[in-house]
């Protein structure tokens, strides 16, 4: 498996990073390597095998769908950067 | 003063000294901080410590204690968490940048469970940044050293909780394990550490790296300890679906019990791994034959599907971290990396907070799942993951635990594959399989390399088998006699 620049790029846009030009040609050379040695699932017979997404068989058990006591908005969103009480403060999204 | 000397006393006897006398909680936090600070100086095992604030607590319990009030098991007893479990009011950081100045506003449940039991919190240890590393070098803050050759790694990610357990801090700490990151660096630091069955501990509050790998398990120095400590953590919890409601079994009863009758498999693809290294073949070749005399039956199994362990993990583990990490984006908490819009802010602040590791993985777990990919690799990995758990359905048909090496050498030295990440990843060929099934592993010291490096071997058992588990390891730990070997600090 050959990760080309242009490959490098189309995923660090869907990932929401900005490499440099060092990180670029790194990951190409990272990418390739480790995506070479993975390739070797593909020789696996899977045919009429089910996905595991997760390890248990059995479903987790459910509660009962009654309100509880949770963090108050101050408390929940005191360590969030910007420092307004109660909210998020993100950049204007709306001209 | 007592004569006590905390250092490498166990859990259990720690804190019989404590509801026994003569030891006094606040005696113990100051030999615990003391202890604490030396080996950080030497070893950078701490992302943090509590201070007047573990001392002031420490007074309290004594205080309630003379006072006549019933107290929980681990009352006055110090132990570390890994910097990934949330604890209200001190920060935690995933030994990233990006969760700079974060301080959670609630507590883990197995940190709940713990301050209830009366265990103190001595401080936050070092790890690779989001748990994502085999040795403890990805960290924002530095890499930890090994206690017993500081040029090595003590292996990860959580190396930090390893260091202070085996260096005498602590009798006991938390880890997590996605990968291998308990079993691993208790093999490199001689400590006991047990991964738990997937849904056994509640991951409330763990930061989340790959949500259907990780768990929370103990790291102590004798397996006693590891199934006193477990038994205060596991259990159903309402805040974790995916924690099961199975019953907890009196773990320390369990491990008390005779080992004689049980059946042990030795998968033999593991024995035949390439680039073992030939004093753990060595290692584990005695750790067979000590088992073989305690009355335990021991057979050779197979694992066919083992050797797509590592492919399969690095697949499905980038994937779900990938979607995992998506939540640092410089809006809700830690680093924010301001920018004109706020896609840019999204950009700005992943860039400067994500080391180059988690940056790896989020690419490739983004690429694994990205549109024309996803059925060829994570489609693909999921279905060979189901392979892989039926190999151990079909060895526990036949055997009840399983024997294994821990990893394929002695602690690596620092630096030796922080340029490699391949090489790194195959740290990890002996733990991976467990995380994928599910299924519970402990990492118990089973010899010393001659140049004096600690090698661990795993004990693995069905689903929720954690007590028989407990059962051989105390006979074998017993039969190998090396709870008593400490590293000496210089």
């Amino acid at each position: 498996v050959k990760i080309d620049a242009n490959e490098v790029l189309r995923i660090a846009r869907l990932a929401y990073l900005d490499l440099t030009e060092d990180e670029i040609a790194r990951l190409e050379a990272e990418l390739s390597s480790i995506l070479s040695h993975v390739e070797v699932l593909g020789s696996v017979d899977t045919k009429g095998v089910a996905e595991t997404f997760h390890p248990l068989e059995y479903g987790g058990p459910m509660r009962e769908d009654d309100p509880r006591p949770s963090l108050g908005a101050e408390e929940a969103t005191r360590g969030a950067p910007g420092g307004v009480p109660g909210a998020f403060l993100v950049p204007r999204i709306i001209g | 003063v007592s004569a006590f000397r905390a250092e490498w006393s166990s859990l259990l006897a720690t804190a019989k000294a404590l509801s026994e006398g003569p030891l006094r909680a606040r005696e113990l936090a100051e030999q615990s901080l003391t202890r604490a600070r030396r080996v950080d100086a030497l070893l950078a095992a701490f992302v943090s410590l509590r201070g007047d604030e573990i001392l002031a607590e420490a007074e309290d319990v004594d205080r309630r204690r003379a006072a006549g009030e019933t107290m929980g098991p681990l009352a006055g007893v110090p132990l570390v968490l890994k910097d990934n479990i949330l604890t209200r009011g001190h920060r935690t950081t995933a030994a990233s940048r990006i969760l700079e100045g974060f301080v959670p506003p609630y507590d883990a449940t197995v940190v709940a469970r713990l301050r209830a039991a009366g265990a103190l919190l001595l401080g936050k240890t070092n790890l690779d940044e989001f748990a994502m590393g085999s040795s403890t070098e990805n960290s924002a803050f530095g890499p930890s050293r090994n206690p017993w050759d500081a040029q090595r790694v003590p292996g990860g990610s959580s190396g930090g909780s390893c260091v202070a357990v085996a260096s005498g801090v602590t009798a006991g700490a938390l880890g997590s394990d996605t990968g291998g990151s308990i079993r691993l660096p208790a093999s490199y630091c001689g400590t006991v550490g047990l991964k738990p069955t997937y849904g056994r501990v509640s991951r409330y509050g763990l930061i989340a790296f790959g949500s259907s790998l990780d768990q929370i398990g103990p790291i102590t120095r004798t397996v006693e300890d590891a199934a006193l400590l477990l038994g205060v953590i596991a259990g159903h919890d309402p805040n974790d679906s995916t924690s099961s409601a199975e019953p907890v079994p009196d773990y320390l009863a369990a491990a008390r019990s005779d080992p004689g009758g049980l059946r042990i498999g030795v998968p033999r693809e593991w024995l035949a791994a390439e680039g073992m290294d030939s004093e753990v073949l060595a290692a584990m070749r005695a750790a067979i034959e000590a088992t073989a005399r305690l009355g335990i039956e021991v057979r050779e199994v197979s694992l066919p599907h083992a050797r797509f362990a590592i492919p399969t993990y690095y697949i499905v583990a980038t994937a779900e971290a990938s979607a995992n990490l998506a939540r640092y984006d410089g809006v809700r908490y830690g680093l924010r990396v301001p920018a004109d819009d706020l896609t840019g802010q999204y950009r700005a602040t992943r860039s400067r907070g994500f080391g180059a590791e988690v940056k790896r993985r989020i690419m490739l777990g983004t690429y694994v799942l990205s549109s024309g990919y996803y059925d060829a690799y994570y489609a693909q990995a999921s279905r060979v993951r189901t392979l892989i758990r039926r190999d151990f359905t079909d060895a526990f048909r036949e055997v009840d635990l399983l024997m294994a090496p821990t990893a394929p050498s002695p602690a690596f030295r620092i630096g030796e594959k922080a340029d490699d990440p391949l090489a790194m990843y195959l740290s990890d060929v002996f733990t991976t399989t467990m995380n994928l099934a599910g299924v519970p592993a402990l990492s118990l010291p089973c010899g010393f390399s001659r140049g004096g490096l600690p090698i661990g071997c795993q004990i693995i058992g069905p689903d929720f088998a954690e007590g028989t588990i407990f059962r051989a390891a105390r006979a074998l730990e017993e039969s190998f006699g090396l709870a008593d070997r400490h590293p000496a600090l210089a």
